[in-house]
């Protein structure tokens, strides 16, 4: 099920399915890494829930909700994750 | 003869490590004009040649226009470097590609170095660098500048691409439809322009992004006289999307 990347649980695996940003921010955030097809894992989250941090590929990145919320993806089982 | 090498390549991946290794102690820091970026550059000499090398800021791309990105950018596309070596951290290859291919479409003289080979083998990761140079269409060498592995190898690539005894064909990005054809409408204006000055493909895809801070970085480096120029081809691209 597609879901806002701010709206999974820590230790979640997540495939990314569509970027709802424009411009700078949405090149910036192809740059880190949240591509479509990228695979994910929710890292940790803050006291309040914002920002989250996020592994892509071998790097932690945090996002606050401005941005995760315009980033869709799927949970995904364990089983299929590529990327430690 | 223009003998300058640039060094682009994600942050930490060893890239002013292996900028030590090849210059030594023959370097000059400082900031880039105007910028708040450092800027070091240093002398290589090989056995057939001195050259001068560049450690451009470390980025993850060449497009987000901050400050680190743009003194990369520019002195990619206006300084034009004899060559650029891109430096790729082995362990996350996939991340650090993106940088690789946005440097392949800006110019053909590219050297991939991958670095921190220890490290990858140490972790169980097999790097077939024959394979991948022939799918990038560039020379590509796995290193470690901590462990000085595969630096001779490198040093002979830069002397054999200085020669000319290796020709790149760069693998380049195939675009949709849509915009390999507005690619294919604008690069005859920008040719009109700025000649073989510039990549025009590159051009036409930063116009199509709208890429403003580029904009800006052309018309300077066209002068006064010739400003109104870029401009109409900026127009025309924008009356293109937006009129439809």
């Amino acid at each position: 099920m597609q879901q806002t990347m701010d709206q999974f649980q820590v230790g979640d695996q997540i495939r990314i399915t569509k970027l709802e940003l424009d411009g700078v921010m949405r090149r910036r955030l192809l740059d880190l890494g949240f591509v479509p097809g990228v695979i994910v894992t929710v890292f940790q989250k803050s006291p309040l829930g914002d920002p989250i941090a996020y592994q892509v590929f071998q790097t932690i990145i945090a996002l606050r909700k401005e941005e995760s919320s315009l980033i869709y993806g799927e949970k995904i089982n364990e089983e299929v994750c590529i990327h430690e | 003869m223009n003998k300058r090498i640039a060094l682009a390549g994600n942050p930490n991946t060893g890239k002013s490590t292996l900028f030590n290794l090849l210059t030594g102690l023959k370097q000059h820091t400082g900031n880039w004009p105007g910028k708040t970026v450092a800027h070091a550059e240093g002398e290589l000499t090989t056995e057939k040649a001195t050259y001068q090398i560049i450690d451009l800021p470390g980025t993850y791309s060449l497009y987000s226009n901050s400050e680190d990105e743009e003194v990369a950018r520019n002195y990619i596309i206006f300084e034009k470097p004899a060559l650029t070596l891109v430096v790729l951290d082995a362990t996350s290859i996939e991340r650090n590609l993106n940088l690789a291919l946005q440097v392949m479409e800006m110019t053909s003289q590219v050297i991939v170095c991958i670095n921190l080979i220890d490290e990858a083998r140490r972790k169980g990761i097999e790097i077939d660098a024959k394979k991948m140079s022939e799918q990038l269409g560039v020379p590509v060498i796995l290193l470690s500048a901590r462990e000085k592995i595969g630096i001779i190898q490198l040093l002979k690539t830069i002397d054999n691409m200085m020669e000319r005894k290796i020709t790149t064909k760069p693998f380049q990005i195939a675009y949709s439809d849509e915009i390999e054809q507005k690619i294919k409408q604008l690069e005859p204006h920008i040719k009109k322009v700025f000649g073989d000055d510039l990549p025009t493909r590159w051009i036409a895809l930063r116009l199509l992004d709208n890429d403003q801070s580029l904009f800006d970085e052309l018309k300077s480096y066209l002068g006064q006289d010739k400003q109104t120029s870029i401009e109409k081809v900026i127009y025309s691209n924008k009356e293109r999307s937006y009129g439809a």
